[in-house]
């Protein structure tokens, strides 16, 4: 059990009427990086809301470190939260302070470092992002690649255990892509933080990802190293792996009958 | 089909309560989560420039042609019965008692509450409220509060402001142009206007409407779906509602204080 | 913008209120009557108050001294009682003070113009023979509390053309 830093215990989650998970169980385990992969709409940021607390599910529990998160107080819920970060798909920068401040928002807040002694963890945090020459940079300045980057400078200031990625590579151009993987590869290793990247580019996250969980239907359709993925039997996970726009999943959105609609006008 | 129609009242009036009860919950985040003191003086000084000096030039440019609209028209009438010596009262009053709170709020309520709603629907849209409380930073204390105390305390001086240069601006009417004796004018306008009856009951009246105005800017902000329609939307919803809700509540408090 | 130049705007904009407050309370409103805020109280019986209001100025001279506190009707004879806040700047008026009811201007409002008549404390002459007159020590001052006795009820002009009137049809 010690090795899994996240337990996601048979959760079910509907918002309103519709039912996104039905009594999910996956692990993610620590030091590693685990990609959570599946079709658009499935709910994967929800599933990040769920392990940082901010939803609760219906039933069925998510521990973190052992503890569970729904079942926690809100003062030991922050506790766990200084734990934990998470990169938001836009960045998610206060558009009102420089780069340099980002950074140092959550170290100010949380900690009693003198500025001097911020000012050094920040440049090393900024360095590890190659961002150090931008520190006194608006957000609104940024590229959207670098802005990325600096949030990520800014969810690992305060050396956090877990660090969840929501869609990290979306609209980036092949170099933004290329320096955000070797990233969270680097900080994974260097730093030895457990990563859970939620994404649907299967290329990128497949070269890094050392656990795969795969959601459909409202639960995990597969879960397991990248090459068992490869050699996974189910034809949904082959679909989606390979990028078939056809499938179990299939390319018409629900519909009456093609020709009974065409027909029907006429008539 | 009657029973559709009790399933939207009911439906209705469900929703209306939830965001009652949502708002009532931000409010109650603003009020008591006061920040520490050393971290939330820098962000209160912020929001009070934002908020407070940021709305001064509109107060001032509007005060001043207030109070010399009103001492023209009080002028023309009053002369008619020779009574052109109580253009003071006349315009200290009604801009004391009446326009000064009232206007200052509509102001208010056009140029920093729809400020604020933007600002706060922005911070949602683009994650920033989210990413605060996965930072374990709690957004009410951090963004609402420090917002909320800069309203409070910025409309009030706000109205005191729009008073002042109103009375300013109708001597300089009343007084250096249309050649009312400045003595009279002053005081009589002294001899009628009292401190506890008048210029306290506006301040109390402008503090209630700072906290109506604020709060549903801050509501709106908050609660806002977070699209850009969805913030031009509470954006809009932010200055009808509070416009509204400051000239409902001025007639409230005119009874109660000026009723008999 | 920088955090010192918004702190020194924001104190701008602060203390810009409070002057507009301080210039509303000391400039447009009265703070009182002058003075150190201190009063005494003194009635005065009428026949007709005309349109007296609470808050109406008492003057000598013209120079306020007081307010009007309330106005009742005397339950036992039915006539309005007025009751005075004077100034304790103010305090040695004499009981041979009268006060009248009277009108600023032909619309203008009504206060109360106290006559001081002679007033206590000055050794002259005058005092001692009025003294002898009335067959008394001295002139006594009012005290908190007193009536005045010598009122003159407001003028009111509907009365004063019925008079008039009246007076010229039995010529």
């Amino acid at each position: 059990m010690s090795q899994n830093l996240v337990e996601i215990k048979d959760v079910t989650f509907s918002r309103g009427e519709r039912v996104i998970y039905q009594d999910m169980r996956f692990s993610v385990p620590k030091g590693k990086i685990t990609a959570i992969m599946g079709p658009s709409g499935i709910g994967k940021t929800t599933m990040l809301r769920l392990i940082g607390g901010q939803l609760k599910p219906d039933s069925g529990d998510i521990e973190f470190d052992g503890q569970s998160i729904p079942k926690m107080p809100r003062s030991r819920l922050y506790e766990a939260r200084k734990r934990m970060s998470m990169l938001f798909q836009s960045g998610a920068l206060f558009t009102d302070m420089s780069v340099f401040d980002n950074v140092a928002f959550p170290l100010r807040e949380h900690t009693k470092l003198n500025e001097e002694l911020i000012r050094i963890v920040v440049l090393m945090k900024l360095e590890a992002v190659g961002l150090r020459g931008a520190k006194d940079l608006m957000p609104a300045e940024l590229s959207g690649g670098m802005a990325r980057r600096a949030a990520l400078a800014r969810s690992i200031a305060l050396d956090p255990e877990l660090i969840m990625y929501d869609e990290p590579f979306a609209g980036q151009d092949p170099i933004s892509m290329g320096v955000l993987v070797k990233l969270i590869k680097s900080l994974n290793q260097a730093l030895d933080i457990t990563s859970v990247v939620v994404t649907h580019d299967v290329a990128e996250v497949l070269s890094i990802a050392d656990h795969v969980v795969i959601l459909a239907d409202k639960g995990v359709i597969g879960e397991g190293s990248p090459e068992q993925m490869k050699q996974h039997e189910s034809p949904l996970v082959q679909q989606f792996l390979k990028g078939m726009s056809d499938g179990p999943v299939p390319f018409h959105f629900e519909a009456e009958p093609y020709q009974q609609e065409l027909l029907r006008a006429a008539t | 089909m009657m029973l559709t129609m009790m399933q939207r009242v009911g439906r209705s009036t469900l929703d209306r309560l939830s965001s009652v009860g949502r708002a009532l919950f931000i409010l109650i985040g603003a009020l008591f989560s006061l920040p520490n003191f050393k971290k939330g003086t820098p962000l209160l000084i912020k929001q009070l420039y934002m908020v407070g000096f940021l709305s001064l030039i509109i107060i001032v440019v509007s005060g001043l042609f207030i109070g010399m609209v009103l001492a023209l028209q009080g002028y023309t009438v009053l002369v008619g019965y020779g009574a052109e010596d109580s253009l003071g009262p006349l315009v200290a009053l009604s801009l004391l008692r009446e326009l000064g709170p009232v206007v200052t709020a509509l102001l208010f309520a056009g140029r920093a509450g729809s400020a604020l709603t933007a600002e706060i629907g922005l911070m949602k849209a683009t994650e920033q409220l989210t990413s605060l409380e996965m930072m374990a930073i709690d957004p009410l204390k951090r963004v609402i509060a420090p917002r909320f105390w800069a309203g409070l305390i910025s409309m009030p001086l706000l109205a005191m402001i729009f008073s002042a240069v109103a009375i300013l601006g109708a001597h300089l009417v009343g007084v250096e142009w249309l050649g009312v004796d400045a003595g009279s004018f002053w005081s009589i306008m002294q001899a009628q206007v009292s401190f506890e009856k008048d210029v306290l009951n506006g301040l109390i009246k402008s503090l209630v409407f700072a906290f109506i105005v604020t709060w549903i800017a801050l509501y709106k902000g908050y609660d806002c779906i977070p699209t850009s329609e969805g913030i031009s939307k509470a954006t809009t919803q932010t200055v009808v509602q509070s416009s509204l809700a400051v000239l409902g509540f001025d007639f409230i408090l005119t009874a109660i204080m000026f009723g008999n | 913008m920088n955090s010192r130049k918004i702190e020194i705007l924001v104190g701008f904009f602060v203390s810009f209120g409070v002057v507009a407050l301080l210039v509303l309370a000391l400039k447009v409103a009265n703070a009182g009557i002058s003075g150190n805020g201190e009063t005494y109280s003194l009635y005065a019986k009428f026949d007709n108050i005309g349109s007296l209001k609470v808050r109406s100025p008492i003057k000598v001279g013209g120079v306020v001294v007081g307010r009007v506190e309330s106005i009742q009707l005397d339950p036992n004879d039915y006539t309005p009682v007025v009751h005075m806040k004077i100034s304790t700047d103010y305090s040695n008026f004499s009981e041979t003070t009268s006060v009248n009811i009277l009108t600023s201007g032909i619309l203008g409002e009504q206060y109360l113009g106290l006559n001081p008549g002679v007033l206590a404390g000055m050794e002259s002459d005058i005092e001692d023979e009025l003294n002898e007159i009335f067959e008394q020590d001295e002139i006594k001052l009012l005290k908190d509390g007193d009536f005045i006795h010598d009122t003159k009820s407001a003028l009111v002009l509907e009365e004063l053309i019925g008079q008039f009137l009246f007076n010229q049809g039995s010529e």
